[in-house]
């Protein structure tokens, strides 16, 4: 009983340093997740591209992704970045998460693309739509559409992927929880914490993407 | 006179794909607002036919000549060509994310740049003549099959189409449908719109067909006048496959 109440004492007595640590997560998932989507989107389209080339260099960056843990990735990036073009530390951790996750959404929109029957293409084509309007106007919103729900779960992931910056020294939820936990030695009701603060956001977010799976619905 | 003006010639077209035959030395003539159909058992390469016109499929050989100018790959903008000839698919490939004006809408206005005003209006006129004036913002899975064609059919209208091109409309569609359609499909030929049709409506056939063109095997076998060839086909495999649709 002792301890559920220091918990809350924790809990209610740390919030303003937390918030600090939840507006960074906030941000830098949000900025990292809106590169990743780009990323994600130019190389689903070089998969699907039909060009040797363009394809071998979508299949070796999805295979780096893949085959390196994230935090080595982080740290590549990180000390790469951080030593050659002197950038902040945000936008090193923000370019590390983004090119982890653009591959896994590139994945997710090839295959939503490739899902979409091809008389769709064809109709396109037939009312003397080039290739590229067609792809913008008839096969994308339906893909994107399509793709919701496994992007949703891509972005939870993401987010949660995100308390990874803490080990560059960002002080995102995760670097406040570590840092507060060490400072007082009093280390579980701090990482207790922070488990609510990702848990609200992910209630959140799975939220929002079923309104938007709702609002997507209204065609169907 | 207006009548001579040839708006599709086909020469000794041949289509493969990779090891197998699909049309065999083609050669075709449409007129300005001829209506030819093409009949043949499945396979017989009748919608191979069809999608080369659209270039939808590239010939291997031969040549395709469209209002009087031969299509080539890699000289023309295939897409210039498609904006005049329109097409109506066996499954209708509306789009589904878009209400059904918007279908019929989108081509003009992002092809052709029309105006969105202009373009609605124009839409809604050819819907209303579809018969299908109280469905505008209607979503296409709401819709029948026999309406979503009639849709097709407006949204391929909407880009005014010299030549329109249907590739077995009604086949998809359960039998008390197929009317709807088959009128609006005839309404076009009494206006005198060019029109190569791939179907298995002999009715239609008879009624509406100028021209008729028996296919088997990747080759016209036939091609004459509907009643000339329904009443008497000289031969005896166009005989066969009519006694055994009829």
């Amino acid at each position: 009983m002792e301890d559920i109440l220091h918990f809350f004492d924790v809990f209610i007595g740390s919030y303003d340093v937390f918030l600090d640590g939840l507006w960074i997560t906030v941000k830098l998932s949000v900025v990292s997740l809106l590169i990743a989507i780009v990323i994600g989107l130019f190389v689903a389209l070089l998969k699907i591209s039909n060009i040797k080339i363009f394809e071998w260099i979508a299949d070796a960056y999805i295979w780096i992704v893949r085959g390196t843990p994230l935090i080595v990735q982080i740290f590549i990036l990180y000390y790469g970045l951080t030593d050659i073009l002197l950038i902040p530390m945000f936008w090193a951790g923000a370019a590390g998460l983004a090119f982890h996750s653009g591959a896994y959404i590139a994945e997710i929109i090839r295959g939503a693309i490739q899902s979409i029957d091809k008389g769709q293409r064809e109709a396109g084509l037939s009312l003397g739509m080039n290739k590229g309007l067609t792809m913008k106007r008839i096969i994308l919103p339906q893909a994107f559409r399509r793709a919701v729900p496994s992007l949703g779960n891509q972005f939870i992931i993401g987010i949660k992927d995100s308390s990874l910056v803490s080990f560059i020294g960002m002080q995102d939820l995760f670097g406040v929880a570590s840092t507060m936990g060490s400072n007082t030695f009093d280390y579980l009701p701090y990482y207790m914490t922070v488990a609510v603060y990702y848990l609200l956001i992910v209630l959140v977010l799975t939220f929002i993407v079923n309104k938007i799976e709702k609002r997507l619905a209204v065609s169907d | 006179m207006s009548e001579e003006r040839e708006m599709i010639r086909v020469e000794q077209l041949n289509k493969s794909f990779g090891e197998l035959h699909v049309l065999k030395d083609i050669d075709l003539t449409v007129k300005e607002s001829d209506v030819v159909v093409l009949i043949g058992a499945s396979g017989s390469g009748k919608s191979t036919l069809l999608r080369c016109l659209n270039f939808l499929e590239i010939k291997n050989s031969g040549s395709i000549t469209i209002d009087g100018e031969q299509i080539e790959k890699k000289s023309h903008d295939l897409n210039k060509i498609r904006q005049k000839v329109g097409m109506v698919f066996q499954h209708f490939n509306l789009f589904p994310h878009m209400t059904v004006l918007e279908n019929v809408i989108e081509a003009p206005t992002q092809v052709k740049g029309v105006k969105k005003s202009e373009a609605i209006k124009e839409g809604k006129i050819l819907l209303d003549k579809v018969g299908l004036g109280d469905k505008y913002d209607v979503y296409p899975s709401k819709l029948s099959g026999g309406q979503k064609q009639r849709v097709a059919i407006a949204r391929a209208l909407a880009m005014k189409p010299d030549v329109m091109l249907f590739d077995e409309p009604t086949s998809a569609l359960d039998p008390e449908l197929v009317n709807e359609v088959l009128a609006t499909m005839k309404g076009l030929a009494e206006e005198g719109m060019t029109m190569v049709v791939v179907t298995h409506e002999m009715g239609f056939a008879r009624e509406v067909a100028d021209w008729l063109v028996y296919m088997h095997e990747g080759r016209i076998v036939e091609y004459g006048h509907a009643d000339e060839i329904f009443n008497k086909p000289k031969e005896q495999r166009t005989r066969d496959f009519l006694s055994s649709v009829l």
